[in-house]
């Protein structure tokens, strides 16, 4: 378990002044310039060092990502973008920092950007955080105003604007080629990669995309040295990382923990425990919606990181624990991420428009048992039809869910249907309407 | 995606406020690149509606005005307009009741916020404004605050840790003109744990780390 004095994030609950002053007493803007001073290539390889992986889900070693943009300075810009359009359903870690810890963000933009050659930063915060982004817009004018950002930001000798880029309530915005497509004026639809963002991105240019945990978390990485943050954590899943609990726990909440803990653990001192104690645990979904979810059995012994939850066919994601106890309607909870995934669907590609609406429509069926048991295998046959066969993970996203309910549940979803035929007579009655009266089936 | 309707003026024009928020939107991109103000410039409209006629919304006519200012084809900014879900492509009432049905808060209780707010609002379906034209009520899809789950967004502030009662004391506030203070409606701190911090306990925020 993490102590307090090896967390990055000291005001993740606004507990302190969350402007200027606060940070810089927080340690935020100390002698930005020593560490610009050491120079592009230490900066990165130091990131690299670190072992950082990307906070937004994917866990692509950030350092790398970094080193991506080309060398030298071109003729043509260069962009750091921040994705902070945290829409994964069960993921709320950013909102804390765009709120509480702003100055952490800006700098730590400063330093990324320097090292990458790029004088500009565009912010992307998801529409709905309407009083984050009034926080980080506030910070941007104070720091602006310190000389902290704009010619010779900071004193680093390197001339630096951040922009905040407001969604507006399009979750596909998340995708970082999708994120560039709105950031440009258009709808969020993702590119076809390659080109990547390093090559061709914003507006054309070299672009780096990073999450809002993976930049925030620079400034102090790189003032404390990366042998420290790799020293936390566990081989390949170092440091620490922001994480929340929702769902079934006594105490939902947000906090920063060490990877390579015990879930039990994590969800016993965070969350102050499962509803009902333990035993009453049903499954947990460890990272955001798209992750697929872990009966009770695993989260006796997983831990929290990208290898160990990856070894039990789910993922680390965002962290952002989803818990539900046994009075959880376990096919209803999959099937209303189907219908969120149906909502968000941007419509480009055919697998995930027709995809997730039919997975929608079957899952709402499956959800009152009004199906046949060999659907369950239809459906988990198109999740495969739909998984890898889109531009963007949209498609693998709406997938996921949905195998891991039928590997881990397929005898509820079963029963369910059984249930159904008891109470509803033959398989003849499948695509009939819920509560068709029998009589009227007669009188057809 | 919102469907436009065809109760529109036939006339918008920015107003001093916006054109002031409108400089400095466009400050911030490459002037060769103005396109980028298409989602600034849309919120721009919303927000100017909603001080000229009460309604948070984007006439057609407003998606012109935003084309000309941006020099870009009309269709692109429609397209945008009704691409993201934030703007209202049709009035709607003094205040927007936004309830997050997604799964974090389903779980721990969204089913009775949303009857809650059908109730006090006498809104039969979603989608409906009330008859006092105060309310309009939407379900939205994850609003990430789920660790203060059940959350209901009312215009763009987040009311948090609900229950049905303390909804309907919520919506009785704003029938009678109030503001409550947004956030958790609990005795929380935050995203901290009910009943006190669990780490970060030292009450002023020392060094790095």
């Amino acid at each position: 378990m993490l102590s307090d004095k090896d967390r990055i994030y000291t005001n993740l609950y606004g507990q302190n002044d969350w402007r200027l002053a606060g940070a810089r007493a927080r340690g935020d803007w100390d002698d930005t310039k020593a560490i610009t001073d050491k120079g592009r290539d230490w900066i990165v390889n130091e990131m690299k060092a670190s072992a950082l992986r990307g906070r937004g889900g994917a866990g692509f070693p950030t350092g790398v990502k970094w080193s991506f943009m080309p060398k030298g300075d071109g003729p043509v810009p260069r962009y750091l973008v921040i994705n902070g359009d945290e829409s994964e359903p069960g993921t709320c870690k950013d909102r804390e920092i765009l709120r509480h810890e702003p100055h952490k963000l800006i700098e730590s933009a400063l330093i990324a950007s320097f090292a990458m050659g790029a004088h500009a930063s565009y912010i992307y915060v998801r529409g709905e955080f309407y009083n984050e982004a009034r926080h980080l817009q506030i910070a941007i004018d104070e720091a602006y105003e310190a000389g902290l950002l704009g010619k010779n930001a900071a004193g680093t000798g390197w001339d630096f604007d951040f922009y905040l880029h407001r969604g507006a309530g399009a979750y596909i915005c998340g995708e970082e080629t999708a994120l560039l497509e709105s950031l440009e004026g258009k709808k969020g639809q993702p590119r076809m990669k390659p080109p990547f963002p390093a090559g061709a991105g914003l507006y054309g240019c070299p672009t780096t995309v990073n999450n809002v945990e993976s930049i925030a978390s620079a400034s102090t990485i790189l003032r404390r040295g990366a042998s420290w943050f790799s020293g936390l954590g566990r081989p390949n899943n170092a440091g620490t990382k922001l994480m929340a609990i929702s769902g079934h726990v006594n105490t939902p909440c947000v906090f920063e923990e060490e990877l390579g803990v015990p879930m039990k653990e994590i969800i016993e001192k965070h969350g102050g425990g499962v509803r009902g104690g333990w035993d009453n645990l049903l499954a947990v979904i460890p990272g955001g919606c798209s992750v697929p979810l872990l009966p009770k059995d695993i989260c006796e012994t997983v831990l929290m990181d990208y290898d160990s939850l990856r070894a039990e066919r789910s993922g680390l994601g965002t962290g952002c624990m989803i818990v539900m106890d046994k009075s959880t309607d376990i096919i209803k909870a999959i099937a209303r991420f189907s219908q969120f995934f149906k909502h968000e669907s941007c419509g480009q590609c055919t697998p995930c428009r027709e995809g997730t609406g039919w997975m929608m429509r079957v899952m709402n069926r499956m959800v009152e048992g009004r199906a046949e048991i060999e659907e369950i295998d239809m459906l988990e046959q198109v999740t495969r039809q739909v998984e890898g066969h889109t531009i963007c993970a949209l498609g693998d996203a709406a997938a996921w869910p949905i195998q891991g309910l039928i590997r881990h549940f397929r005898p509820v979803m079963e029963e369910r249907i059984r249930d159904y035929k008891r109470q509803h007579g033959g398989p003849q009655q499948v695509q009939l309407p819920a509560g068709t009266p029998v009589a009227a089936i007669a009188a057809e | 995606m919102s469907s436009v309707t065809n109760a529109q003026p036939d006339h918008f024009e920015f107003d001093e406020i916006s054109e002031g928020e409108i400089i400095t939107i466009l400050a911030k991109y490459p002037p060769e690149r103005k396109a980028s103000g298409a989602l600034p410039l849309l919120y721009v409209v919303q927000n100017q509606m909603k001080r000229q006629t009460g309604s948070a919304w984007v006439p057609t006519v407003a998606m012109d005005a935003v084309a000309r200012r941006l020099e870009v084809a009309p269709i692109r900014i429609y397209e945008v307009a009704t691409f993201y879900f934030m703007f209202n492509t049709k009035p709607i009432g003094k205040y927007h009741l936004q309830v997050c049905t997604t799964t974090s808060c389903w779980l721990r209780g969204s089913d009775d916020v949303l009857s809650a707010c059908k109730k006090a609002t006498g809104i039969h379906s979603i989608g409906e404004t009330s008859e006092d034209g105060l309310f309009t009520l939407s379900e939205v899809e994850c609003l990430g605050a789920c660790s203060n789950a059940p959350i209901l967004q009312v215009d763009n502030d987040f009311f948090e840790d609900l229950d049905g009662p303390r909804t309907e004391v919520l919506i009785e506030a704003l029938k009678r003109g109030d503001y409550p203070e947004p956030g958790p409606t609990i005795n929380r701190e935050a995203c901290a744990p009910e009943g006190g911090r669990r780490v970060l306990l030292e009450e002023t925020g020392s060094g790095q780390g």
